[in-house]
């Protein structure tokens, strides 16, 4: 396939199976065929499924005016949408800072210093709340920066509602459901919203990562965070899933299917399998799609891939891995 | 047997420090408020109203309780209730 340039290649990602992962790949026994299929979003210009709505957001943003030649953006990020914005700020010439959590992979500083992006820091403590608290107030600090502001741009939303929904709905028309990974939401309220429209009884099945307690080092329960973008109406089910299940389903998805991914990936499938296991305990057929939200490259210094799963546990714990 | 409910670091102060507290009830806001009773003050760090507060979550064996039944949500023993506050998470 032939593109004018790396932005124009974004999307048309594969959307995979996998026969030996599935519940009932081929309805073995009698059973109703229950399906996982798997949408490679590391296929993306810089490998995840973030260059989607960092794109449209920097075009969001050059549309309405807020975004000029020259200019500065800020974004909070644990890495992807950083990368993501960085590869188009560089290409369109803007200057990028990120506001990054101490506690993310090695990798992910040297990605961003790779494409231009500036690095601020944000301590450990409350992991990406904290990121999205000294953004802001930097954003106070220099009026003149632009904040696209993932968690709340409705053009994050916006780029899974009008790219990938529509490539999901036609490789898969039996879909059934739909799980991605809970950040910024954009993917799930995008993609749900689009599937719920076109799709009567989809499921949109959230998959929560939960950390260890240090990423949950808020002093009180009323300094939360909720993303403006997320409404709960989109959602059918909500997991929340350990870091041991994932990791567990990310060496899966490896040794079963052949597919390297991100822990972030081994949430999702933890919930789609899930829901699939379910589906085929009700008598019913499903085929169940989720997200690979990044290849595993980025995570290789985390230990994630190496030695026992409880050592792989105890070099994750405190960071952040999705 | 009862229902275990797993308490996160920011609330323990109201369980004398346990991770983890031991209830019965047939229903989640049932469960709180047997709760209440052994561990005054924790009902209101969890509930607002008729439902529960904005940045905390609660989740039955894994399952985020407010696409159940919320705080109707029926709970047996043998359950894995979970408290967490809301974070932004995420490959963001």
């Amino acid at each position: 396939m032939r593109y004018d340039s790396l932005l124009d290649s974004l999307g048309q990602t594969p959307l995979v199976g996998l026969p030996r992962l599935s519940p009932s790949w081929a309805g073995e026994g009698g059973a109703p065929p229950v399906r996982l299929w798997a949408k490679l979003e590391d296929r993306n210009p810089t490998g995840s499924v973030k260059d989607r709505p960092a794109v449209y957001m920097i075009e969001a943003a050059e549309k309405d005016g807020r975004l000029t030649p020259g200019c500065t953006i800020l974004e909070p990020t644990s890495g992807n949408t950083g990368i993501a914005l960085a590869m188009a700020a560089k290409l369109r010439g803007y200057r990028i800072v990120c506001v990054m959590p101490e506690n993310t992979s090695a990798e992910r500083t040297q990605l961003l210093e790779m494409w231009g992006a500036t690095i601020i820091y944000s301590p450990a403590a409350g992991g990406s709340n904290e990121a999205v608290r000294v953004a802001k107030g930097l954003a106070e600090e220099h009026t003149d920066w632009v904040m696209l502001y993932q968690y709340g741009n409705e053009a994050n939303a916006r780029s899974h509602y009008e790219t990938t929904g529509p490539e999901l709905l036609a490789d898969l028309p039996s879909i059934t459901h739909f799980v991605a990974g809970l950040g910024t939401t954009g993917t799930l309220m995008g993609v749900g919203r689009y599937l719920r429209e076109h799709v009567p009884g989809v499921g949109i099945v959230a998959a929560e990562p939960r950390y260890g307690e240090l990423v949950y080092g808020l002093r009180n329960v009323d300094e939360g965070f909720v993303p403006e973008l997320y409404d709960p109406d989109v959602l059918t089910t909500r997991f929340s899933v350990s870091s041991a299940d994932a990791l567990r389903r990310t060496r899966e998805l490896l040794a079963e299917e052949g597919i390297f991914a991100g822990v972030s990936t081994g949430c999702a499938l933890h919930a789609a399998i899930g829901v699939g296991s379910k589906a085929l305990k009700a008598g019913e057929a499903a085929d169940v799609a989720f997200i690979v939200a990044d290849g595993g490259w980025k995570y290789l210094s985390t230990g994630a891939y190496s030695g026992t799963l409880d050592e792989a546990e105890d070099a994750l714990e405190g960071q952040l891995w999705a | 047997m009862a229902i275990e409910v797993r308490i996160p670091t920011i609330l323990r102060n109201l369980t004398d420090g346990e991770k983890a507290v031991q209830g019965k009830g047939a229903t989640l806001g049932e469960l709180f408020t047997d709760l209440e009773a052994r561990h005054p003050g924790l009902s209101d760090r969890l509930v607002e109203g008729p439902g529960l507060r904005r940045f905390v979550n609660v989740y039955l064996n894994d399952e985020d309780v407010r696409f159940l039944g919320g705080l109707d949500t029926p709970v047996t023993d043998g359950d894995t209730v979970t408290v967490l506050p809301a974070v932004a998470g995420g490959a963001g």
